[in-house]
């Protein structure tokens, strides 16, 4: 297979999408087929080939034109480094780094460059402090230790001004082209790796000390984590109870074989769709939690049947409509204005979801509650939490705080305890993911 | 690179190019993306998982590809409970019972004449295996398209509505395309089938299915491809009111409505001007055929304070 194809598909694989040796196969008879010819034809055809889901496209698509933007390393390009004494090495490279009639680079530059760097392993480039390293070594195996040499002989000579300023610009150039050909291949192969890890150190990030410049990198792994997790819990719909016949279902179905069961057919387990009703307190030290909270489950839609939700700090308001109708920073923006000010008085917010929105729960329902559980000094309404938590399936409460301070001041975090399912703190984007699998898994 | 081609290439599928016009001929306006997925399916012999929203013509490709290439078209529709029964074959019980009955009454002549059991058995167990031969086998939609000698398009609509274990039935059939009858043996595609699946996303496919496929999405189209599909598949309709139609679908398309509206809408839209004979967009024209290409209540609400402004919009636009 030829080289240019394997670096194409060791860019993408670095990119995060996945190509196994069997498509990669498949690309090469593509290549085989259409050539490289036709540049639009081609992305069209490797993405069909290489790319299976549109978020493959996109990485598809964009690596593409990273990798397929820049001059392909051809055999034909001089071979800059081999065997040639000094100084036609330096005449070489000196031809080599006149820019041509435009003023451009040439291409035979930008080609003996890729070779260079090639032999260097650019390839294997992962950060971006590695640029230096890399543009040393691809200047290494072009052999540029001649012109340097060359360059500190002159510089004491005397009437050699001329040549000196000429090296120099050659050197300046050489080094500028090489500095930018790594830093492509590092957008292509080490940038891909890096936000990667990033991503992943920031899922396990505490939410309530998150960084603006993080947010966005943030929404972006919450949203993938929802898309697995709504995948996940939308396969096996489906569960038969094997070994518990329908008589009925079997009778009918062999009435054509005169009563004889040739086909059996066995009873299902109708499953309820998830039903979840989220309360968010919504007072400041809990915000940028209910933030991600809200993200996760708006971003699992797919997965969950019926999502309701709830945000208070004294009053209780339904924020379904926002948050489904604007787009989600605009409608966090106007439930932290409208809901957000007051002293938060968990007491109110139950008795408020209990005379108006009662309905919105029953046996089928997960309560998912987010907050610190401080009611600042108000009565905390046990009693109605303790109705709320009999009427519902799963009443789940997630807690900014570490357990250690549950139960201090005016916590009321301890007499809540008892009447839910699970109550556990949440810090992490990682810790919601685990929660709400819990909450889905409880419907299989 | 004539030389590189299956045997049996149709000469519609020898280039992208000719796939496009292929589909063109019957009025199937393709993408370049989509010719090319095409080509590559008939050449990688591949299937193609076509994935998108509803109307964008996923179905409407098989149906136009089998027409072009003369093809028998096998359409299988995918539901929950699809089992390999309806998918691949079934054996004829009702003929086997009624075999059976006139075997009964015929034993006593068969085995007449035999000295020992042994040899009676034998006897008996020949007409045994005929009871699962061919002449009781009932082809399903995936064994036909095996059968074709003359090439077939296979359509397996809306993969996304079956259950998993059924796309583990497909592995089989879309890799090596064959189907394996323990009682017979394996049938092989003498000529292997063009295969089109379609999903529309109500549940994500498993990784081992998507691998052996081509993944195609087809998205909505730009107005001008938009254009061209409506100037196919509505003749009559006058440059100027399909000019201002298609900006109109585009913009709304952009707006924030749940079910946006698809070609199949636009198409439905663009016949129903013509029926009304109108020649450019008005307001009141709109607003009464707005049902046409909206499906929802709440988005009909949500465009209807609007709809002078964006008929403006499209009037200017065109």
């Amino acid at each position: 297979m030829d080289s240019i194809l394997a670096g194409f598909v060791r860019a993408l694989r670095a990119a995060g999408a996945e190509a196994s040796t069997a498509e990669t196969i498949d690309a090469a008879r593509t290549l085989t087929l259409l050539g490289y010819g036709d540049r639009a034809q081609l992305r069209d055809a490797l993405g069909l080939v290489l790319a299976k889901s549109e978020d493959e496209k996109h990485i598809h698509d964009q690596v593409f034109d990273l990798y397929f933007g820049q001059p392909p390393h051809t055999t034909t390009a001089p071979d800059t480094a081999a065997l040639r004494t000094g100084d036609e090495q330096v005449d070489v490279l000196l031809a080599l780094a006149q820019p041509d009639a435009t003023g451009q680079p040439q291409d035979a530059l930008a080609a003996a460059l890729a070779r260079a760097a090639a032999q260097a392993g650019v390839d294997d480039i992962r950060f971006e402090s590695q640029t230096a390293y890399f543009a040393g070594k691809t200047l290494e195996a072009m052999g540029i230790a001649a012109l340097e040499e060359r360059l500190t002989e002159r510089r004491t000579a005397p009437d050699a001004e001329e040549e000196v300023r000429a090296l120099v610009a050659a050197l300046n150039q050489l080094r500028r082209q090489a500095r930018a050909l790594v830093k492509q291949r590092y957008a292509i192969f080490g940038q891909p790796a890096t936000e990667a890890f990033m991503t992943e150190v920031v899922v396990t990030r505490a939410l309530g000390r998150m960084a603006p410049a993080e947010m966005e990198r943030m929404k972006a792994a919450v949203a993938r984590m929802a898309r697995k997790l709504a995948a996940r819990h939308a396969r096996r719909q489906r569960v038969e109870l094997r070994g518990q016949l329908d008589v009925r279902r079997t009778m009918r179905a062999n009435a054509g074989h005169d009563g004889v069961p040739v086909t059996l057919a066995f009873k299902h387990k109708r499953r309820d769709k998830p039903r979840i009703v989220a309360v968010c307190d919504v007072s400041g030290s809990v915000a940028s939690h209910v933030r991600f909270l809200l993200l996760f489950l708006y971003a699992l839609h797919d997965a969950v049947g019926d999502l309701r939700s709830f945000a208070f700090s004294n009053r209780l308001q339904d924020v379904a409509e926002p948050m489904e109708k604007l787009p989600f920073d605009d409608a966090m923006e106007l439930v932290l204005k409208e809901v957000g000010n007051g002293s938060t008085d968990y007491g109110q917010a139950w008795l408020d979801l209990h005379d108006r929105h009662w309905d919105a729960i029953d046996r089928r329902t997960t309560v998912i509650v987010l907050g610190d559980g401080r009611s600042n000094g108000a009565d905390p309404r046990v009693d109605l939490f303790a109705e709320l938590a009999d009427r519902a399936k799963r009443v789940v409460w997630l807690c900014p705080e570490p357990e250690g301070r549950w139960g201090t001041g005016d916590s009321a975090m301890l007499r809540y305890r008892p009447y839910c399912t699970s109550m556990s703190h949440c810090a992490t984007a990682a810790d919601l993911e685990r929660v709400l699998d819990e909450a889905l898994e409880a419907y299989h | 690179m004539n030389a590189a081609l299956p045997p049996s290439t149709p000469a519609g599928l020898a280039s992208v190019d000719s796939v496009i016009a292929l589909l063109e001929g019957v009025g199937y306006i393709a993408s370049r993306q989509i010719a090319t997925a095409l080509y590559l399916a008939h050449h990688l012999r591949k299937p193609v998982l076509i994935e998108g929203p509803a109307g964008v013509g996923k179905t409407e490709l098989a149906v136009s590809a089998a027409r072009a290439l003369q093809f028998e078209l096998l359409r299988l529709q995918c539901y929950e409970g699809l089992d390999d029964s309806k998918a691949l074959y079934e054996w004829k019980y009702g003929k086997q019972l009624l075999y059976t009955q006139i075997l009964k009454e015929k034993i006593g002549l068969l085995v007449d004449g035999t000295d020992s059991l042994d040899s009676a058995f034998g006897k008996l167990a020949s007409f045994q295996d005929l009871f699962f031969s061919r002449d009781f086998l009932e082809p399903r939609p995936l064994l036909q398209a095996m059968e074709q000698p003359g090439g077939s398009v296979l359509l397996i609509d809306e993969i996304d509505k079956s259950e998993e274990s059924f796309e583990a039935l497909l592995l089989e059939v879309l890799a090596d395309y064959q189907v394996t009858i323990p009682e017979i043996g394996t049938i092989r595609a003498e000529v292997p089938p063009l295969v089109i699946l379609t999903s529309n996303n109500t549940r994500e496919l498993g990784d081992a299915l998507k691998r052996r496929c081509l993944h195609l999405h087809i998205g909505f189209p730009d107005s001008e491809l938009e254009q061209r599909v409506l100037r196919a598949r509505v003749p009559g309709i006058q440059d100027q009111l399909l000019a201002q139609l298609v900006a109109f679908v585009q913009a709304l398309r952009a707006d924030n409505i749940r079910k946006p509206p698809s070609i199949a809408e636009s198409v439905d839209w663009a016949r129903t001007l013509l029926l009304l004979h109108a020649s450019v967009l008005d307001e009141a024209l709109v607003r009464d055929t707005l049902g046409v290409l909206l499906k929802r209540e709440t988005d009909v609400r949500e465009v209807d304070d609007r709809l002078a402004q964006m008929t403006q919009a499209a009037l200017a636009a065109a």
